[in-house]
């Protein structure tokens, strides 16, 4: 069955989003990116440095993969519009992953500056994809100005905890009418199949394979987990029953 | 003391029951501080005291786990560039004190930026400037001069020199200074006093809130540290280096924070640390620092030998210094002045990043969109 992801015109074979940090080597990254199949890459543009011998773009192959560079590090809109401007300059591709997260602990997006700056890049005629809390009227908000998705967090990046926004995510789903890509906090194949089978458009992930003791292996397990989730949704999941079924009708004094 | 900053909350701040736990913490104290999912600096006193040192090897596989999840398999690589040895404060154990009969230099903006080019040549884009406490020699001004000569050519620059006003502080983030490095050395005021006999550095509380005023001018990272061996309880000494770090976390959340126990090296003036840190109570440090304090970067110097550094930065630790020259001019023509202490691993920034990959970590050169810049002009941007 068809059934590519489309976003801003642009079809992706895989809902597998991933990211580049915390990978132990270039080699380890260049391998994962094989074996996972996606088809987006985001590198953050604090770690790409073409002057030097060996860079974190080395892995990054713009004919096989979108490279969507983020604004990981900017405190603020300014900053993070700043960044995407010379991300352009440098010649690459006008998508965004727009990250705008001033608190280093947690690494929690700002909403109030993140529309802000998704306002200014869209007008501007960036491909925007923001990185927010799960909040739902803030997605219908970044809808409305442009953005091309939405990337609401299923918990604090590299926290491994899975879906714990997962109330709030299904409003999100619910109500977009642009692909949600669950970004940050999917710490096993697991919670990447539950969150595809919830309908999210695709996942993110990063730490989960980048720190795994065999990262391109958990990055085929991940890649397995979507497609199973994706075909799940597709299929119909059967609904889980919320009460037991009484042996004898409760109504049957009705008839 | 201003109200509402780190230093203030720090001061504040109780440690007696986190101090009787790091000398007499039992058994169950050590493994209620393991098990914890969010330590406090009780659990930490817990972590430092002499019965946890029996349970290191736990210590270690946690705070590796929480290193990777964090940090991931990476450690970002920097060079310290020494801008001046003149120094007018005494400082009983440090090499540049001005009592000290040493070359003295201060290299030119110019003679700065050769440093510079040379130490990008070898692959660094992090540099820290350093230099000694010489209000005319090693002025404001000079400073500003020296950070805006590199500002172009260097990513990340950071500072660490004598401390400064709010005012100062902000020239040199508009010059393009990211961060501020201070050195405390040593928390206990009785100690503090009896090691600095002479100069600005007398003052205990002013140097406390440097990191606050940084902040303040908005510098983007803050680095404390503690010099042990200085202090005869290295216990209380990284409890207080602990408690200011998370002082500084809550109090400007918007900053990256890091901390830095570097133990005594021999260093002109041939003063003896007084109570010497073993290689065990130093692992025990670092991992009881990574736990405490699971997000704040963690520094290891060149002041480690290369077999203790190869295996002790799987422990916590996130950034390093490699290939350091501790001498003004000492990295394009090393020779020509005093330098601070004794390097201990000598090896080059290339085969410091070849240990790194031989040990399946990734070291990292460039992580950083340089200092904050208030205007949006791509020319003065620096990412």
């Amino acid at each position: 069955m068809q059934d590519a992801l489309v976003i801003a015109g642009r079809e992706f074979g895989s809902r597998l989003f991933l990211g580049t940090g915390k990978f132990p080597s270039n080699a380890a990254l260049e391998a994962a990116i094989v074996s996972s199949g996606t088809e987006m890459v985001t590198v953050a543009l604090r770690r790409i440095d073409v002057t030097a011998e060996e860079d974190i773009l080395d892995p990054v192959d713009p004919g096989k993969v979108l490279l969507l560079t983020n604004t990981s590090g900017a405190d603020d809109a300014e900053e993070a519009v700043r960044l995407a401007r010379l991300a352009r300059s440098g010649g690459y591709p006008t998508w965004i992953k727009l990250e705008i997260t001033p608190e280093p602990r947690y690494l929690l997006p700002d909403g109030v500056e993140t529309l802000k700056a998704a306002e200014i890049l869209c007008r501007e005629g960036f491909t925007v994809l923001p990185y927010v809390n799960a909040d739902p009227v803030l997605c219908k908000r970044l809808e409305e100005v442009g953005c091309a998705t939405v990337m609401p967090l299923g918990s604090w990046i590299g926290s491994n905890q899975g879906l714990r926004t997962k109330a709030a995510l299904e409003i999100i789903i619910e109500q977009s009418f642009v692909p949600v890509v669950v970004d940050a906090g999917i710490g096993a194949p697991s919670q990447a199949a539950e969150a595809m089978e919830m309908g999210a458009g695709a996942v993110l992930v990063n730490t989960a394979i980048g720190t795994a003791g065999d990262p391109a292996a958990m990055a085929d397990a991940f890649r397995m987990a979507v497609v199973a989730g994706r075909q799940a949704f597709r299929s119909g999941l059967p609904g889980v029953g919320r009460a037991a079924e009484a042996s004898s009708p409760l109504t049957g004094f009705l008839n | 003391m201003p109200d509402h900053s780190a230093a203030a909350d720090f001061l504040a701040t109780d440690l007696t029951g986190a101090l009787a736990l790091a000398s007499t913490a039992t058994d169950a104290d050590v493994d209620r501080a393991l098990r914890a999912s969010r330590r406090s600096l009780a659990d930490l006193g817990a972590l430092l005291s002499p019965v946890a040192a029996g349970r290191l090897e736990e210590m270690a596989a946690l705070a590796h786990a929480a290193t990777v999840r964090r940090f991931g398999r990476m450690v970002r690589l920097f060079a310290p560039l020494y801008l001046s040895n003149e120094c007018v404060s005494t400082c009983t154990y440090c090499g540049f004190s001005s009592g000290n009969e040493i070359a003295r230099r201060t290299l030119s903006p110019a003679e700065v930026a050769v440093e510079a080019r040379t130490l990008t040549g070898r692959g660094f884009r992090h540099l820290l400037l350093v230099a000694g406490e010489h209000a005319r020699i090693v002025s404001k001004d000079y400073l500003v001069e020296c950070v805006g000569a590199l500002a172009a050519d260097v990513p990340s620059v950071s500072l660490e020199t004598q401390v400064w006003d709010t005012a100062t502080y902000r020239r040199l983030v508009e010059a393009g200074c990211e961060g501020l490095v201070v050195y405390q050395e040593v928390y206990d005021r009785d100690t503090y006093a009896s090691l600095h006999l002479k100069g600005k550095k007398r003052n205990y509380d002013w140097r406390l809130a440097a990191p606050d005023r940084a902040a303040e001018a908005g510098m983007r990272s803050l680095s404390l540290g503690a010099l042990l061996g200085l202090e005869p309880d290295w216990r209380s000494d990284v409890l207080a280096l602990a408690a200011h770090a998370s002082a500084l976390l809550r109090r400007w959340w918007r900053c990256e924070v890091a901390v830095s126990v570097p133990r005594m090296r021999p260093a002109a003036g041939d003063f003896e640390p007084v109570r010497p840190v073993t290689d065990r109570e130093y692992v025990q440090i670092l991992c009881a620092l990574r736990l405490a304090l699971p997000d704040v970067g963690i520094t290891l110097s060149t002041r480690e030998s290369p077999a203790f550094r190869d295996a002790a930065f799987k422990l916590g630790v996130t950034q390093m210094s490699a290939g350091s020259q501790t001498e003004p001019g000492g990295y394009a023509e090393p020779g020509g002045a005093e330098p601070q202490f004794e390097v201990s691993d000598t090896r080059s920034p290339a085969e410091v990043a070849a240990a790194l990959r031989a040990a399946g970590y990734d070291p990292v050169w460039k992580d950083t969109i340089g200092a904050r810049v208030s205007d949006a002009d791509p020319a003065q941007s620096r990412h």
